[in-house]
């Protein structure tokens, strides 16, 4: 396998979509309103009107629903731990019980909502990524932080860091692997022994890989620099972000989707009451 | 004894989208003393067969048989197996983590386990196999120059004492005299008994210094042979990246007039030839 | 005097600090609008500082350095250097900015703060000059070793310069990505630039308009391709390729051939094959 597939959340791919077209800034504040409301929804069933939600992106931005669905893939460990802390160490009304480990209903309910909320967490950033070029992300990034500036806080400078470091993140793996085949073929065995002996033995592929990145970075400080790249000084962009009709819609969307998610949770339990009644 | 790829197929990223088939059913035999060299464009595959002829990856179908076994994906076996077949990686300087020389080149027999003066030896002997200074042993391999960090590299995969030695690309950027010098240490080891397997878009280095020839394109074999053979294929039948070297265009032309000259020659042969239907024609 | 050359270099000498030689050690150095030198010499000889001092990135510690008639020691001439005189190293990895391809090409021009206009069309023209439009919405990781080499390239068009210095660019690419390579600078000379190309490989000065030979940080040898093809290269060591062989051998047994670098076609043209 190759390294790289199973790292990253979410490579941009080129498209225009809605979602690709509409101001990185946009992009940025829609999600944080959504995982906002992601972190009010308390209740299994509010998930269904976020799977919705998700389908609705992945349908405005023509990125397929089953790779949004695999971008949570390199979180799944950190979404089954998740789980079973929650399942288990929940105090509530014992339904289960195997040795000294007890499973509670209030147990299972977290559970449930914590792993599907850290997993939508991670789609809906995904999303994000997939239909924001780095440079555009940065920019915005870079645009919605400028009040720091005030503050002297190096907003542009941070934000030509980010866009070098998402730049080169398939190259490292690339790297990684490399480095990591190498040693393999001259018998680096990565795979027995006790933590302290596994943890030496990666040694000879963190020591290449340092020189490496040093390297790199010293000659691509000197490459952006031949190409009148100068830290602080004002630049401009090819394509400036511009905040229209439709970026304003989508918030709009966003928020009200919001509103809905809580109106939700909270009439949902009665409904379903009165219907189970009636 | 030989170092056999039977019919190797193997894709990247099975089942996804993109899913690429790097190698489709490629075969190669690899013999104790023999210089093969496998040559084609970026993206042919060559790499990806090195890879498969040290073990590092397996074939989705076909196998890979060193001297007669073949060992399954993460098996004690196939770490044992892949001792026999030196692999040195493209820019090989880019893997060293030591602080010595000496240290670097002990790192490939200490991991199968060399100690004592089993070891010392080994390093002695890759030492004086890859033309290395014994010198340098003690300094740091960070600071040699490109030439000499690119022997180290080649001693430091020696040292596990392998029967094969497969090297991808290994003239890439050295300058004329390192090409020179590289070029005749792996001649040495190919006398010494070592096969050595030569991976690189570099034909005309491939047809001079090869006993043998595999021409792949897009992951497929187009032709096995000595170089005389590759040579006279490729004059009438062109493969993506490869260029024939010009004495060899040269000699096509002279055959296409029907003068007899051999398609893969020296100067000498070319200028005689030429002198013959000269004197024929006057 | 110094707007009638694109280089005026004199008396350069550079020292790294800790380094016990120079790497250059008294440079001289003059180079017309038009010219494409190729500059050749063994690793360590000092070619690839030159080709800093070129830039400005690097000033003499001794000697000077004029480009475009701007001394590069003037801290006020070093960014319209930089802008003027483009630079093109050996890995295209590590020029590579931008995720996506146009962005990329459009990195040095958003550096001299130019009008969105003003850069998009000085993107659109280094991408067509570099055979890249098609590819620019793409993923630089996803281009080949040729096509990301054509991007570096790219990207220094994009400042618009009048010299081009490229430092063993084509030292990384298989046959295919040199060629594609070289054929664009080809037309790019024939456009007027002017190009200082470091190279070991001998086929890549098939287009030069001059040679330099550099050792240990001194240019030990300066002329035209004919003089140097001449005999000149193996008085210097350097390998002889095959029709180079042929030629002489040729010539040795008194078939007159033209006088300047022959390549194959031209050798089979004389002897009428």
């Amino acid at each position: 396998m190759k390294l790289s597939n199973g790292f990253s959340i979410g490579q941009f791919i080129p498209g225009d979509s809605f979602v690709h077209s509409l101001d990185p800034r946009c992009k940025i504040i829609v999600t944080f309103v959504l995982l906002a409301g992601l972190f009010m929804a308390g209740n299994p069933a509010d998930f269904v009107l976020w799977a919705a939600c998700l389908a609705i992106c992945s349908a405005a931005s023509r990125v397929k629903f089953s790779s949004i669905l695999r971008s949570g893939r390199p979180v799944l460990f950190l979404v089954v731990f998740t789980v079973v802390l929650n399942l288990f160490w929940t105090p509530g009304r014992e339904i289960f019980r195997i040795g000294f480990l007890k499973i509670t209903e209030e147990g299972l309910i977290l559970a449930f909502v914590m792993g599907l909320r850290l997993y939508f967490l991670v789609m809906f950033a995904a999303v994000l990524m997939m239909t924001t070029s780095p440079m555009s992300f940065s920019d915005g990034l870079e645009r919605l932080l400028s009040p720091l500036a005030i503050l002297r806080f190096p907003v542009s400078e941070m934000a030509m860091m980010m866009t070098i470091a998402l730049r080169f993140i398939p190259t490292l793996f690339e790297e990684t692997d490399r480095i990591l085949k190498a040693q393999i073929s001259r018998g680096a065995d990565f795979e027995s022994g006790g933590l302290l002996k596994r943890a030496r033995s990666y040694i000879p592929v963190l020591v290449p890989l340092f020189v490496l990145v040093f390297a790199r970075a010293e000659n691509l400080a000197t490459a952006m620099e031949s190409r009148c790249y100068v830290p602080g000084a004002p630049r401009t962009r090819m394509n400036p972000l511009s905040w229209s009709v439709r970026d304003t819609n989508a918030l709009l969307y966003a928020i009200f989707f919001v509103a809905l998610s809580k109106l939700w949770t909270m009439y949902m339990p009665q409904m379903a009451r009165l219907l189970t009644h009636a | 004894m030989s170092l056999e790829a039977e019919n190797v197929t193997y894709s990247y990223n099975v089942g996804a989208a993109a899913e690429n088939v790097a190698l489709g059913g490629v075969s190669l035999t690899v013999n104790r003393g023999e210089w093969v060299s496998v040559v084609g464009h970026t993206g042919s595959g060559k790499s990806t067969l090195a890879q498969h002829l040290n073990l590092l990856l397996f074939p989705s179908s076909g196998r890979v048989l060193i001297d007669g076994e073949s060992a399954r994906e993460g098996s004690p076996r196939a770490r044992e197996l892949r001792r026999k077949v030196g692999l040195v990686f493209q820019y090989p300087e880019s893997q060293f983590f030591s602080d010595t020389v000496r240290e670097e080149i002990e790192f490939a027999p200490s991991n199968w386990g060399v100690v004592g003066p089993e070891l010392e030896e080994c390093v002695d002997e890759a030492v004086e196999a890859s033309g290395l200074d014994p010198s340098l042993l003690e300094s740091n391999p960070f600071r040699l120059s490109g030439g000499e960090r690119r022997r180290v590299a080649i001693a430091s995969v020696i040292a596990m004492k392998p029967d094969y030695l497969v090297l991808d690309e290994p003239t890439a950027g050295l300058d004329a005299s390192g090409v020179r010098d590289l070029t005749r240490i792996l001649n040495d080891i190919r006398s010494g008994g070592l096969a050595v397997v030569q991976v690189t878009h570099d034909l005309k280095s491939a047809l001079e210094h090869s006993d043998r020839i595999l021409v792949l394109e897009r992951g497929r074999a187009v032709i096995t042979g000595a170089p005389w053979e590759i040579a006279l294929y490729l004059a009438s039948n062109p493969v993506q990246g490869l260029i024939l070297p010009p004495l060899a265009r040269f000699a096509h032309r002279m055959r296409m007039r029907g003068i007899d000259v051999p398609i893969h020659c020296e100067v000498s042969a070319i200028v005689e030839a030429l002198e013959r239907s000269r004197g024929a024609r006057q | 005097m110094e707007q009638e050359r694109i280089f005026s270099i004199r008396g350069a000498v550079y020292s790294y600090k800790g380094a016990t030689a120079p790497a250059l050690d008294g440079i001289d150095l003059e180079v017309a609008p038009g010219e494409w030198i190729a500059l050749l010499g063994a690793n360590g000889s000092g070619k690839s500082t030159l080709a800093k001092i070129c830039n400005a990135l690097l000033a003499p510690t001794q000697g000077a350095c004029f480009a475009l008639g701007l001394d590069s020691s003037d801290p006020d001439c070093v960014p319209l250097i930089r802008q003027g005189v483009a630079l093109v190293f050996q890995n295209p990895e590590d020029q590579i900015v931008c995720a996506i391809v146009e962005e990329d090409v459009a990195f040095g021009p958003e550096n001299l703060a130019l009008s969105p206009d003003d850069i998009r069309g000085r993107v659109d023209r280094a991408l067509e000059l570099t055979g890249l439009s098609e590819l620019r919405r793409r993923g630089s990781h996803t281009l080949s070793g040729g096509q990301k080499q054509r991007l570096a390239l790219a990207g220094a068009l994009a400042l618009e310069p009048r010299a081009l210095v490229l430092d063993e660019a084509t030292s990384m690419l298989d046959p295919e990505g040199r060629a594609s390579l070289l054929e664009c600078l080809r037309e790019l000379n024939r456009r007027g630039m002017t190009m200082i190309q470091i190279t070991h490989i001998m086929e890549d000065t098939a287009y030069a308009s001059r040679i330099a030979v550099m050792e240990s940080g001194r240019i030990v040898w300066d002329g035209s391709p004919s003089d140097f093809w001449g005999g000149e290269y193996l008085r210097r060591g350097f390998d002889e390729p095959g029709e180079l062989a042929l030629y002489r051998e040729l010539r040795s047994r008194g078939l007159i051939l033209p006088d300047t670098r022959p390549v194959v076609e031209d050798i089979l043209e004389a002897l009428c094959l």
